[in-house]
């Protein structure tokens, strides 16, 4: 068995939200850059130049990417000869969100669902985090993040279609989706897109989609196929950065498969506005 | 096609009524933070013939929620918020005098009748550049509901605060003209 300090854990979160906060991955940089290299809409050009310059601004001088510094989202994969010293693993990620939301001055942005009350003061700055735990042979824990904006969020559909519907019917699905949601997601996007399983797991696999490198290649060659194929329809629509027309809508689709029952085809897409922060450490 | 302007608060319909889907404006002088739930305060005081805490007439309101204040700064990343949310609210504040909304994505119907029979334009400005954004405004100040954190309703002094006009008082709609001009239908 492994013993890892609770205090560890703590300051391993606190350091990837404050990092995240101000630097956007190089992934998502890169894609950007190429967009605004290859956009034919001098106006979308100009608004992802805007983009660009604001995440060397932020970087530069430690400012925040966005106003929107996110719900904290983590998946966790925690082996089962690790044994935390000190507290409960899930106690240790909240305490590391409050800790870096707070130190990089980043927004506390949950609030009571009808009153609408922040919760920085009762529950906690930004609390709770968003974790979904998963169990795995070793004695590490790895620790995926990212901080996601509501905007994107909001747009972001699931249903269930009838199976004869097949990839057809998905790629109609996920085009209504980004179609409807034009510009209110801060597009160019990334969409994730989670296929099969129930209806929670197509859901929860959509959002994990949006984790993945951008640029990197699906491992099912199958999948990689459907990918490419439904990234070139979302940019014939024409939305373009901030929605302002253009070639550039969407930077990446990633696709997450599974089982699913014999009646159904449960399918779920989850949005990612241009300021993918996300990061990935394992302790 | 598209012109440039520079222009300072508070804006006259005069002026408004010139500008154009896809105009860029740089925006000087003071404008007014407020998201849903101040809207929503604002509107209630209007219903009840009270005053407001800022002068509507040629007012320009900002949909944003900042991110605190470093230490010696002014304000955090102030990029806008999403628009739609406060569609509900946007044609009483511009019945009342308001002359411009600044934010990001799709306005209603409602919204864009408003914007031609009084003379208000709404502006896009570029979500995710909080940083960028929060850089051009020079002085924030909370004048109202300090409770709602973020929400609060803030006075703020900006400088040269580059947005684009997405409706204009001709019932335009700059994310449906570009949106056109690339769309490839099949």
């Amino acid at each position: 068995m492994r013993e890892i300090a609770y205090d560890t854990v703590v300051k391993a979160v606190r350091d990837i939200i404050v990092h995240c906060g101000t630097d956007l991955p190089q992934d998502a940089y890169d894609a950007l850059k190429q967009a605004m290299e290859e956009e034919k809409s001098l106006v979308s050009k100009e608004v992802l130049r805007q983009i660009l310059e604001n995440a060397d601004i932020a970087k530069d001088e430690k400012r925040p990417l966005c106003q929107d510094t996110g719900l904290a989202v983590f998946f966790v994969k925690v082996g089962d000869e690790v044994k935390i010293n000190g507290g409960l693993l899930k106690d240790a990620i909240n305490q590391g969100t409050q800790q870096g939301y707070i130190d990089a001055y980043l927004r506390a942005s949950t609030c009571e669902p009808f009153s609408r009350a922040n919760l920085k003061d009762t529950v906690g700055y930004n609390l709770p985090a968003i974790i979904h735990f998963d169990i795995v042979a070793g004695d590490t824990i790895d620790i995926e993040y990212a901080a996601k904006g509501g905007g994107s969020e909001n747009v972001s559909r699931a249903t269930v279609l009838a199976p004869a519907a097949g990839m057809d019917g998905i790629l109609q699905f996920v085009k209504q989706v980004i179609s409807d949601a034009g510009p209110n997601p801060c597009p160019p996007i990334t969409v994730g897109i989670g296929i099969g399983g129930t209806f929670e797991k197509a859901a929860i696999s959509s959002k994990h989609a949006l984790f993945r490198t951008l640029g990197s290649v699906n491992e099912d060659p199958q999948m990689a196929q459907f990918e490419e194929r439904i990234l070139n329809e979302l940019n014939k629509l024409g939305i373009g950065a901030m929605g302002m027309g253009g070639t550039k809508t969407v930077l990446g689709v990633h696709i997450e498969s599974n089982p699913c029952h014999i009646a159904s085809l449960p399918v779920s897409v989850n949005v990612q506005c241009h300021s993918s922060r996300h990061a990935h450490i394992t302790i | 096609m598209s012109k440039t302007y520079y222009l300072t608060t508070p804006l006259l319909e005069e002026q408004t009524r010139q500008l154009k889907a896809g105009d860029i404006v740089y925006l000087s002088g003071v404008i007014y933070s407020a998201r849903d739930a101040a809207h929503k305060r604002l509107v209630d005081l209007i219903a009840e013939g009270k005053e407001l805490p800022f002068d509507l007439e040629g007012s320009v309101i900002y949909f944003v929620g900042p991110t605190p204040p470093k230490p010696g700064d002014p304000i955090g990343s102030a990029g806008p918020t999403t628009s739609y949310r406060m569609d509900s609210y946007s044609p009483t504040l511009l019945k009342y005098g308001s002359k411009g909304m600044i934010g990001k994505g799709k306005r209603n119907q409602e919204v864009k009748d408003a914007c031609i029979e009084y003379g208000g334009i709404y502006f896009g400005a570029t979500g995710g550049a909080g940083a960028l954004l929060g850089k051009q405004i020079k002085k924030a100040e909370i004048i109202a509901y300090p409770e709602l954190g973020p929400e609060a309703v803030r006075r703020l002094e900006v400088e040269n605060f580059p947005v684009t006009v997405i409706n204009d008082t001709f019932g335009a709609d700059l994310y449906q003209m570009g949106r056109a001009l690339y769309e490839v239908k099949s």
